[in-house]
């Protein structure tokens, strides 16, 4: 009897196995087709049997792509906004976070919780005063739209300012201080290098919410010459004639550099995505 | 001398901070903080967007009334909170029980099963939306294929649709697939949540129960799910506040218009229709406040709801 039970057991681990396993096949399976199909024309996408395995129609599609739409140039500026966006939110949210875990100054805890509010509030309520206020500063059509508006990341300050509670012990910025070292190059000399891991995390996190943004670019870019890459994508679907096969092989060099990223830093990024969430 | 002059240039410990801060509460407060008031504002008034900003005129709540009055904006919301539900519900019922497998019985093939599961969030929704869309196509879209494969399986074949589904242009069917990408995109970050809140479970908690005999399912339901219990509050309110912005997914599939029949037009896709295709912004921020006033209600609603079930126990 509890033998059989032990047998019993041991069957459906195997089955939650299994399930497990075949989840996460599926799971994967749409970037699978993804990069499959980016290797095929359209029509051997619609056909029967469905192509399962990579083709070699990959450089004609890349060339309807590029017929089609500006394309490097709009990949061009996804990596320029991305790369603009990270440098500056490093920069405006580790000085933010340092100030809110290390100083005393008047309405500290007020302009903090105000901070956080806003981490709450659904993206959709900046839509049309953005895209109204962009306007309005002749900013429309213009890079500095999409990466200036991104530095004030409320995120970026709250990963920043529990990294720097938690790494950087008081006595040591006290000890600096004590030795002449003036405020500035505390923070540049002694803040910074040890905040190296958090500001990988966030760097990270930042560049892939720009490269990926899709409502940004919808509102203020008008011209496809400056469109960022999931903007240009999306103006190449149309109701009929859907050059499907070019198509698929601009998402996939849209998604590539993310699974490299992923593959390279997932436990880094899974948890730092999941902080504000965890803690 | 000149060292003298250079400590006098030097950055005083109490003016540092709002030295450090600048930068951000300057872009906080004009990106961060000022639409929030400029949306109140605009949501009571009206003008013509070509006359410019000083044609506008203060209607009081006329935005609302006609908002409430809006055929459309009662059925973006109600498209909204299908969707919302559709795709947040599963995720949790597919995610807790998951999570607690891999918890028990994954080693060292764990962080790629997890990575497996999470890779979605972080791809770019239009490039799956596109992906998503070639899939459900209906003649020899890669879904319609699978099933009708499945039909000729006897038994499980009589589930399964007879002919083609039109998924994107038919109204009944636009949802479901909408629902299918949300839920593909976000199971693997729940999976990762409730993974977080079972390592702070004391391992001790499972050996005593263990001891008195008590077995896997009665373990589960006794001691795994009440400690998850602040977790699931905090995932079923993420999902809820993420499920009613949604956007991006349904905006692809749709082609930006909503939907044959409006039927997969959520809220923010119409009040983004509302401000850029029929040019009345007044009306799209008032639209907006609804709906936040909806995300704040439900928020405080599942709070309420898993408050009250905590005193019971």
């Amino acid at each position: 009897m509890k033998l059989l039970n032990r047998q019993t057991e041991q069957l459906s681990s195997w089955a939650a196995y299994l399930l497990v396993g075949t989840g996460a096949l599926l799971m994967l399976a749409p970037f699978y087709f993804m990069f499959v199909f980016a290797t095929h024309s359209r029509t051997e996408i619609f056909s029967l049997p469905p192509p399962l395995f990579i083709g070699d129609d990959f450089l004609a599609n890349l060339e309807i792509l590029t017929s089609r739409m500006p394309f490097w140039r709009n990949l061009g500026w996804s990596l320029y906004v991305a790369i603009a966006s990270t440098a500056l939110t490093l920069l405006f949210c580790s000085m933010g976070g340092y100030a809110f875990a290390m100083f005393q100054f008047r309405f500290k805890n007020m302009l903090f919780a105000l901070v956080m509010a806003t981490m709450l509030l659904p993206s959709f309520m900046n839509m049309i005063p953005t895209f109204m206020i962009m306007d309005m500063l002749g900013w429309i059509d213009q890079p500095r739209a999409l990466y200036i508006p991104g530095a004030a990341s409320a995120f970026g300050i709250f990963l920043m300012r529990q990294s720097v509670a938690a790494t950087i012990p008081k006595d040591l910025i006290e000890a600096a201080r004590m030795d002449g070292c003036g405020e500035f190059s505390i923070y540049l000399r002694i803040v910074l290098p040890l905040l190296r891991p958090a500001l990988g995390t966030l760097g990270l996190i930042t560049f892939i919410a720009s490269w990926n943004n899709f409502i940004g670019p919808l509102i203020v870019m008008r011209t496809p010459e400056m469109y960022t890459l999931p903007l240009a994508l999306r103006s190449l679907q149309s109701p009929v004639n859907t050059e499907w096969g070019a198509l698929m092989t601009g998402s996939a060099i849209a998604t590539l550099p993310l699974v490299v990223l992923f593959v390279l830093s997932s436990r880094q990024l899974i948890s730092g995505l999941t902080t504000g969430a965890v803690k | 001398m000149r060292a003298a002059k250079f400590m006098a240039f030097r950055l005083s410990p109490e003016l540092a901070p709002y030295l450090f801060l600048s930068p951000f509460v300057l872009l906080f407060l004009v990106f961060g903080v000022f639409p929030l008031l400029f949306s109140l504002y605009l949501a009571f008034q009206t003008w013509e967007p070509t006359s410019g900003l000083a044609a506008m005129q203060f209607v009081g709540w006329d935005n609302f009334a006609f908002a409430l009055q809006d055929e459309w904006f009662w059925k973006s919301l109600k498209n909204t909170a299908w969707l919302a539900l559709a795709s947040g519900v599963p995720q949790h019922l597919v995610a807790i029980p998951l999570a607690c497998f891999i918890h028990s019985s994954f080693g060292s093939l764990r962080n790629g099963v997890v990575g497996a599961y999470f890779m979605p969030y972080i791809t770019s929704t239009v490039a799956i939306a596109i992906l998503f869309s070639s899939l459900f196509s209906t003649d020899y879209g890669l879904i319609n294929v699978v099933l009708s494969g499945l039909s000729q399986i006897p038994l499980l074949g009589g589930l399964m649709p007879q002919h083609p589904v039109d998924w994107l242009n038919d109204p009944d069917t636009i949802k479901p697939a909408i629902a299918l990408i949300v839920f593909w995109r976000y199971v693997g970050f729940n999976v990762v949540l409730y993974l977080a809140a079972l390592q702070t479970i004391p391992k001790d908690i499972y050996e005593a129960a263990t001891m008195d005999g008590a077995s896997r399912w009665q373990q589960f339901w006794f001691i795994t799910l009440p400690s998850l219990k602040p977790m699931i509050f905090f995932g079923v309110t993420l999902s809820v506040i993420g499920g009613l912005q949604l956007f991006e997914e349904a905006f692809i599939l749709t082609g930006g218009r909503g939907g044959s029949d409006q039927a997969g037009m959520t809220t923010a896709i119409y009040l983004y229709r509302m401000a850029f295709d029929f040019n009345d912004f007044g009306a799209a921020s008032a639209m907006s406040w609804l709906l936040f006033i909806v995300v704040a209600l439900l928020t405080w609603l599942t709070n309420r709801l898993f408050s009250t079930k905590e005193s019971h126990s």
